[in-house]
């Protein structure tokens, strides 16, 4: 099963390839703008051979893993703290309605009066955004706690600390987990924003320059890039969450059949 | 009547110690980047007329609502078909994967090129970023359908539309609404995004004008009002999730009850 699975993915990335690189060359889409598949993968070359690639890499992986970290651990630990202590979670439901929607790149003009272009301008839009993807899906999480196995553990004298471990985090894991893979997501859109937009050194400012100087092969092989660099983080997370869930519904029946 | 007014207490009393304690501390403020709320505060009014949020704030209002409407259609429809097929996932997960992993905004200059700097761009950038919670969360309500009602609906021979409507959509549609809140913050980010690079009226445009010109207190204006239009909109949607959902939280709430 794992080998078809493997097959069918690869026909499908060659299915979505073979038109990138027809395309242009037929003359259908105009190459200034979308240069051959084969082009990109020059252009991509050329990039793996310039430190300067590689460094702007490492800045760009540093502020994500820095702000996904930040923004997680305040997540669940606010989160559960939420939900479990009695009209807290009532109290500041109104506050985060208000907060949460605020668009992190409004904070973008802030953060370059108060940071520059400094890691630290980064940082601020990262946690900001990413901290509310875990936050709500904490108590999304939460929400969803079986009220019978709830009133279980109650009944059986179960400690506040033993029901959130035994109760609450088992529900709330899978939340917890699509939130995180998400905040993963989001926190690299938004690294890459800030570099973009700002100018802090990273992956989207040189996709910046390479805008501005007319390079639009470069510019596609760092879009690409940008793209590897989340599939990565992605099937990272997936991995830890099935790791996590192997005892979960939706990883469970893909194991039996 | 005294659960509603302590829900009513509940509800105010933190945005109300919030903004005083920012009131108060921002009073004698000169810092040029904190002014006090109060200038901020008298500043809205001048800012925000009604010439000016209709000319910047509904084209804003009217691209989200567009670039979000056709996300959350293609969204559902694709994870649907997407979730409920083994093979189907296969040869899409990994090109699904990746394009789903390349950040919106540096979709910007390329939209760019074909769109131009109007506004098919900004819905068409608003669209490829708020599909992806909203298939991705399909996907995985689609998944996660209960095994023996799966069972059940195929041993009574429901099929096709039958089973997607009362089965498969139903019972993903608390993850699908996850999804679609998700999408919403997203697209308002990519609203504000796509306005700051290239455009000529929206609220983006206008914050980054307010910026760039140090007129911080209308600055600051701007994030306030993108904050409500937020609330607003989060708003809405709970409206629309508790109508939609409603069975689903009666059940969880019968659930409780019941001893």
């Amino acid at each position: 099963m794992r080998g078809t699975n493997a097959a069918l993915g690869v026909a499908g990335l060659a299915g979505f390839l073979a038109p990138a690189e027809a395309a242009p060359r037929l003359g259908l889409v105009d190459e200034e703008y979308v240069p051959p598949a084969s082009r990109i993968a020059v252009a991509l070359g050329e990039e793996a051979g310039d430190p300067a690639f590689w460094t702007a890499l490492g800045d760009t992986l540093t502020g994500w893993a820095l702000g996904l970290a930040i923004a997680s651990c305040a997540g669940v630990v606010l989160g559960v703290v939420l939900s479990v202590v009695p009209y807290l979670r009532q109290a500041t439901a109104s506050t985060i309605e208000f907060l949460r929607p605020i668009p992190s790149v409004a904070l973008i003009p802030l953060a370059v009066l108060l940071y520059g272009s400094e890691l630290r301008s980064v940082l601020l839009l990262v946690v900001y955004a990413s901290f509310w993807q875990v936050l709500i899906q904490v108590l999304y999480g939460v929400q969803d706690v079986d009220p019978v196995a709830e009133e279980t553990a109650r009944s059986y004298g179960l400690g506040t600390w033993a029901r959130i471990r035994y109760v609450l985090w088992p529900t709330a894991l899978p939340y917890v987990m699509t939130g995180v893979r998400l905040a993963a997501a989001v926190a690299l859109i938004l690294a890459i924003t800030a570099e973009l937009v700002i100018g802090a050194p990273g992956l989207g400012q040189r996709i910046g320059v390479a805008q501005t100087s007319q390079a639009v092969p470069e510019m596609y092989a760092l879009i690409v890039v940008t793209g590897l660099l989340g599939l990565v983080i992605n099937v990272g997370a997936r991995a830890v969450e099935r790791r996590a869930l192997a005892w979960h519904q939706s990883v469970r029946g893909e194991v039996a059949v | 009547m005294t659960r509603v007014l302590l829900r009513l207490v509940l509800a105010g009393a933190l945005p109300v110690l919030l903004v005083v304690v920012w009131w108060v501390a921002s009073a004698g403020s000169t810092d040029v980047y904190w002014p006090p709320l109060r200038t901020i505060l008298t500043a809205f009014p001048d800012v925000w007329m009604p010439e000016r949020l209709r000319a910047d704030v509904l084209p804003s209002v009217w691209r989200l609502a567009a670039g979000y409407a056709l996300a959350a259609v293609a969204g559902v429809a694709l994870g649907t078909v997407i979730g409920s097929h083994r093979r189907v996932r296969a040869v899409c997960e990994p090109v699904l994967e990746f394009l789903r992993a390349v950040p919106p905004p540096v979709l910007v200059p390329v939209i760019m090129l074909f769109a131009g700097i109007g506004d098919t761009m900004k819905v068409a950038v608003i669209a490829s970023g708020c599909v992806w919670p909203v298939l991705l969360n399909t996907v995985e309500g689609v998944r996660a359908v209960d095994q023996v009602m799966a069972e059940a609906a195929r041993s009574y021979g429901i099929t096709g539309a039958a089973r997607l409507r009362s089965l498969v959509l139903p019972s993903a549609s608390p993850q699908i609404f996850a999804g679609l809140r998700q999408a919403l913050s997203i697209g308002i980010i990519l609203m504000v995004i796509s306005e700051m690079f290239a455009a000529s009226n929206g609220l983006g445009f206008t914050i980054v004008q307010f910026q760039r010109g140090f007129a911080i207190p209308d600055m600051w204006t701007g994030i306030l009002l993108l904050g409500t239009l937020g609330v607003v909109l989060s708003l809405l949607f709970r409206l629309v999730e508790r109508r939609m959902l409603g069975w689903y939280h009666g059940l969880r709430d019968a659930a409780r009850r019941s001893p």
